[in-house]
């Protein structure tokens, strides 16, 4: 894993101390809320409904255990006891007091930590797949580039003031678990004819209230070419992105409004004017980075007490089947703890539970731990030998649920219970949709199914490439829920159609149940998804079991 | 004739822990919306949103909140308004819990 080298300690130092001295200055009246706002933000700190948010970057959500242990020492000192993780690789805490925050901020940066770029227009934390460095379908572990990136954009002087916020994500396989293509930029690693590894780059894709798939800008950037053609790009947007209109400034209404030739062109133009100045320094540095991304010292150990334990338990036999994913190396798994037992809130964590997952990391798992985008825990490396060991210590904390990738595995963002943006709650819809699945017990015969709760258009709950996307709305005073379906956040990303008229609070929960179980009775056979059901069928059945009454209506 | 004014409270965040605060008739921020002034005049409203907004070294982000006055004082109108009042309902923390009912 990557070390913070002097230039990172006494730049994360430094700015702590500035800080601390604004958070003073703020507290003594010497700075009104509209000059300490736009400094509280450059730090990760919001102000939100109940309390103060600050919000800790997980670079490429890759933690080794003494991060997540103070991660927990944090929770513990200055918050209530938990972080929720979030759609975006990051944790935030819920309950922070303005003065304690700098104090926050300095233990962080004990362990190689920050909250810089968190917020504000800037290119924020730069995500990866959760499973770099261990998935057996990589080509090239990311976060050596995302790691670079992460230097490059840190208090970027070009950068520190886009026409609005930046997100970038990398994958190192073909299989998209990254969402890279609702991404400002997307890279993901690819090889060409004469078997180098470089980067198709993807732009323009995004969430919010404008929808869109990114779009291909081009197939190929060499490794060596890759920080300039990404320069060239933000810079090119940082001119041409307007900045008259907030709900139109991101790149890719850019993108929308100029054409994608126009855009490539323009960046050519800019690659080309910039890449000598590069001189390669870029790539020296990039080099000793993916030093530190070598891979573990995989060993190798007998499984048979692995296969014997499968046999034995069939509560082991179920979490095996449902959160382990194959590794490159043999013997190995990745472990995929799930932060989702049926009735909690989706991506919470205690402090008790952090320290458990550092230790197994430290125990089991080459010292690594991931966070994903899907508000979950990973263990990367662990040999199959170890798993029932692993399995034994994740149920006495309460996080053996055997759910990854079913009905209550829902990505939620935290909603109007938390947040100052939102138009609805997310979290208690997430919570109930998880307790009545788990009640009915049919999430494992349903099988891959991806629900994505956002309490507001913004869809930091990613509603639009849920299978079954919830968006929370006010209608008239009131909590309205709407339901998109058939996205898809994957190497085939979807933006999700819209169902029809939303339901209200105590009516969403039985929609969904109308949904899942009619599309028992709708798919071909036990193997079709239920995504792969609704594009075989389109959208009409499922409307069918969402409105059944208008159904007899119109038919009387 | 002009629309009929909805009555209204001044509502922000305490400055230094970021709870939910009212502004009461004698000027003080209270954690309990029950005793903040409500207010049924425009321009009233307008200067008391002003005069909070002065108080910068005490709060953030002032604004005026529709309310209705009820059996116990003024009360939140808008769901969000009423969860400001209460705090989260995936845990019982904020005031739900920690601050003491008037009485």
């Amino acid at each position: 894993m990557y070390v913070y080298n002097d230039f990172d300690e006494t730049f994360v130092r430094t700015r702590v101390a500035q800080f601390r001295g604004q958070v003073e200055r703020r507290i003594d009246g010497s700075l009104t809320e509209d000059e300490f706002k736009p400094l509280r933000l450059m730090n990760g700190l919001y102000l939100q409904l109940h309390a103060y948010m600050l919000r800790v970057a997980v670079p490429y959500g890759t933690l080794n255990p003494a991060q997540m242990r103070q991660l927990a020492m944090i929770a513990d000192r200055w918050d209530k006891g938990y972080g929720h993780f979030t759609t975006r690789q990051n944790i935030q805490y819920n309950w922070p007091k303005l003065g304690d925050v700098p104090d926050m901020l300095e233990a962080l940066a004990d362990v190689g930590m920050h909250a810089i770029q968190t917020s504000g227009n800037t290119i924020r934390n730069v995500t990866a797949d959760h499973f770099a460095g261990a998935a057996a379908d990589e080509i090239e572990d990311p976060r050596a580039i995302a790691e670079l990136l992460r230097q490059w954009s840190t208090d970027h002087p070009e950068f520190q003031f886009l026409p609005r916020k930046f997100k970038i994500a990398v994958t190192g396989a073909a299989a998209d678990r990254a969402v890279t293509r609702a991404h400002d930029i997307g890279l993901v690693v690819v090889r060409n004819d004469a078997g180098e590894v470089g980067y198709q780059v993807i732009v323009g894709g995004g969430l919010g209230r404008t929808p869109m798939v990114g779009k291909v800008l081009r197939d190929f950037v060499s490794k060596a070419d890759l920080l300039p053609y990404v320069e060239a790009i933000v810079s090119v947007y940082n001119l041409l992105g307007r900045r008259d209109n907030k709900y139109k400034a991101r790149i890719k209404i850019t993108l929308h409004e100029n054409g994608i030739e126009t855009i490539r062109d323009l960046v050519e133009e800019r690659f080309n004017a910039i890449r000598a100045g590069f001189g390669g320094y870029d790539q020296t540095l990039l080099a000793e980075i993916e030093t530190s991304f070598a891979p573990p010292a995989f060993v190798t150990k007998a499984t048979d007490g692995y296969k014997a334990a499968r046999l034995a338990n069939p509560a082991f036999r179920s979490w095996t089947d449902t959160n382990l994913s194959p590794h490159k190396a043999a013997g190995y798994a990745i472990v995929s703890i799930s932060i989702k037992k049926h009735g909690a809130t989706p991506g919470d964590a205690t402090s008790d539970q952090m320290r458990v997952m550092a230790d197994l990391a430290e125990t089991y798992g080459h010292g690594e731990l991931r966070i994903s985008h899907e508000q979950n825990v990973i263990l990367p490396h662990v040999h199959q030998s170890d798993l029932p060991a692993v399995y034994a210590a994740l149920r006495k904390a309460d996080l053996a649920t055997a759910n990854i990738g079913l009905a209550s595995d829902i990505i939620a963002c935290p909603g109007m219970d938390y947040c100052a943006l939102a138009t609805a709650r997310s979290i208690p819809i997430a919570q109930q949709i998880a307790t009545r699945f788990d009640a009915l017990k049919i999430e494992h015969d349903v099988g891959p199914l991806k629900i994505k709760i956002s309490g507001c258009i913004n869809a930091c709950g990613h509603h639009h490439v849920g299978h079954i996307g919830i968006l929370g709305i006010d209608r008239a005073g009131v909590e309205n829920y709407q339901i998109t379906l058939g996205g898809d956040g994957s190497e085939t990303t979807t933006i999700g159609e819209r169902a029809g008229p939303g339901f209200s609070a105590d009516d969403i929960v039985p929609a969904i149940e109308r949904l899942v179980t009619g599309y028992l009775s709708l798919r071909a056979d036990p193997s079709e998804t239920f995504l792969q059901t609704y594009r075989r069928l389109g959208i009409a059945p499922f409307k069918t079991l969402l409105y059944p009454s208008e159904d007899k209506a119109d038919a009387a | 004739m002009p629309a009929r004014f909805t009555p209204k409270v001044v509502t922000a965040n305490a400055l230094l822990d970021g709870d939910a605060v009212w502004l009461t008739e004698d000027d003080r921020w209270s954690p309990l919306m029950s005793e903040a002034e409500l207010i049924t005049d425009e321009a009233h409203a307008d200067l008391r949103l002003l005069q909070a907004k002065s108080r910068a070294s005490e709060i953030a982000g002032a604004y005026l909140a529709d309310a209705r006055l009820g059996d116990d004082g003024p009360e939140p109108v808008h769901f969000r308004e009423a969860f400001r009042t209460r705090g989260p309902s995936n845990y019982a923390h904020g005031k739900q819990t920690e601050v003491p009912s008037r009485t």
